[in-house]
């Protein structure tokens, strides 16, 4: 039988049992701990795992923790609340604005954007961005793209000062949420479950001690559109569903796709099973709908983000 | 005086292996394959370019075709030289 996005599908329901089996193992006798504590986005990636915990360790030991700031999507807060009423799981909201302007994680990012947009200020938004895979082979170079307050977009190539400030400054919105869910797993003996799916943790989209930061990841060895099929199985919302996969970061709207994957995951998800199961770049073309250059680019564009995420997920290193 | 392509081994060296002259990679090696630089490396590398030759990069010519060998790097500035010279 040739390639084709069938090779993507899963047994929702065998893998189901297979998480959580492993997840009670895990964290009954190798952790010894009692629950666990999700973060919950609103987003499909932390919807799963709050359903695959309830379904592991049973509703009145999980925790689900919503951490909106400022700049989080406003239906982000009732759709985590409304997730976890359906799944009976124990549920608190955490507001981190405060925080993260004890850190001046906005003032230090702010900064490193007006000196790329000196016109930047009250009323503006941003984000930072990847160009799309194309036919032309290119390195992962973010762009900084404003959104002035009568909604005209101006984009720019980051210079590496800039772009390693408003980085550095964005990343304590993970690892402040990452010592939240800590605070709370500690006080009731829980674990932390880390939510990223495959794409995230093998390509590295994720912060190093935020939220790859973590006990246990439920999803990391599924594909993005695999944890959909989850999701479909397990009864998450379609409001949850449907929604486009954002960054949830800055504060301009950013999709994952924009800021990090460059390609639709059911395009990149299938390009990279292909990749592994060494199917030729012709046969997973055809299956993708893409020329056969288009493949090998974003094979190439894959290959280079696991070669960046291997530091990200290293342990701190130590002599014997 | 120095060339180009040591003046360029010379800053990756210094700026990616601390000086450390032991790790070997030829002219002709990919400088993302073999480990040396990644995406913010090549961030670097091209703010390197453009202030010590005073050129100006494109955003599309930010690509592993121009950039990720030494002698990719070498090609490409000389190929940025000659435009800067017809346009001059």
């Amino acid at each position: 039988m040739s390639f084709s996005k069938e090779a993507l599908k899963i047994d929702a329901a065998a893998e189901t049992e297979k998480i959580t089996r492993w997840m009670r193992q895990n964290v009954g006798r190798q952790f010894h701990k009692q629950g666990a504590v999700v973060g919950i986005s609103g987003g499909i990636d932390s919807s799963v795992c709050l359903a695959l915990a309830v379904r592991a360790f049973g509703h009145d030991k999980v925790l689900g923790i919503a951490m909106p700031e400022s700049e989080s999507n406003s239906e982000s807060l009732d759709l985590a609340r409304n997730l976890a009423e359906q799944y009976g799981a124990k549920f608190i909201v955490e507001e981190m604005t405060g925080p993260l302007k004890g850190f001046k994680a906005y003032d230090r990012r702010d900064e490193a954007v007006k000196k790329v947009f000196p016109e930047f200020g009250v009323g503006y938004k941003s984000k930072i961005v990847l160009p799309p895979v194309t036919e032309k082979d290119s390195f992962n170079v973010f762009y900084l793209t404003i959104i002035t307050p009568d909604g005209q977009e101006k984009t720019k190539r980051l210079p590496l000062t800039e772009y390693l400030q408003i980085v550095a400054a964005s990343n304590f919105k993970q690892r402040s949420r990452m010592t939240m869910l800590y605070y709370h797993a500690d006080r009731l003996n829980y674990a932390v479950i880390g939510t990223g799916n495959k794409n995230e943790h093998e390509q590295g989209f994720f912060v190093k001690f935020g939220d790859g930061g973590a006990d246990i990841k439920p999803i990391a060895h599924l594909f993005k559109t695999q944890v959909y099929q989850l999701a479909e199985y397990l009864g998450i919302p379609e409001e949850i569903r449907k929604r486009t996969p954002t960054t949830d970061t800055y504060s301009a709207e950013c999709t994952q796709e924009e800021f990090f994957f460059r390609v639709p995951f059911e395009i990149g998800d299938l390009v990279w099973l292909g990749m592994e199961q060494e199917v030729p770049v012709d046969e997973i073309a055809q299956a993708a709908g893409i020329s056969a250059q288009e493949v090998i680019n974003i094979q190439n564009d894959i290959k280079r983000k696991m070669r960046t995420a291997e530091y990200l997920k290293m342990n701190p290193l130590h002599l014997d | 005086m120095e060339s180009i392509e040591q003046k360029i081994r010379n800053y990756i060296v210094e700026n990616f292996l601390f000086g450390d002259e032991t790790v070997l990679f030829n002219n002709d090696d990919s400088l993302s394959e073999n480990g040396i630089i990644d995406s913010t490396g090549i961030l670097g590398l091209v703010n390197f370019l453009e202030n010590e030759y005073q050129i100006s990069i494109k955003n599309e010519e930010i690509v592993p075709e121009n950039l990720d060998s030494i002698n990719k790097i070498v090609r490409f500035l000389k190929t940025k030289f000659e435009s800067m010279t017809i346009a001059s």
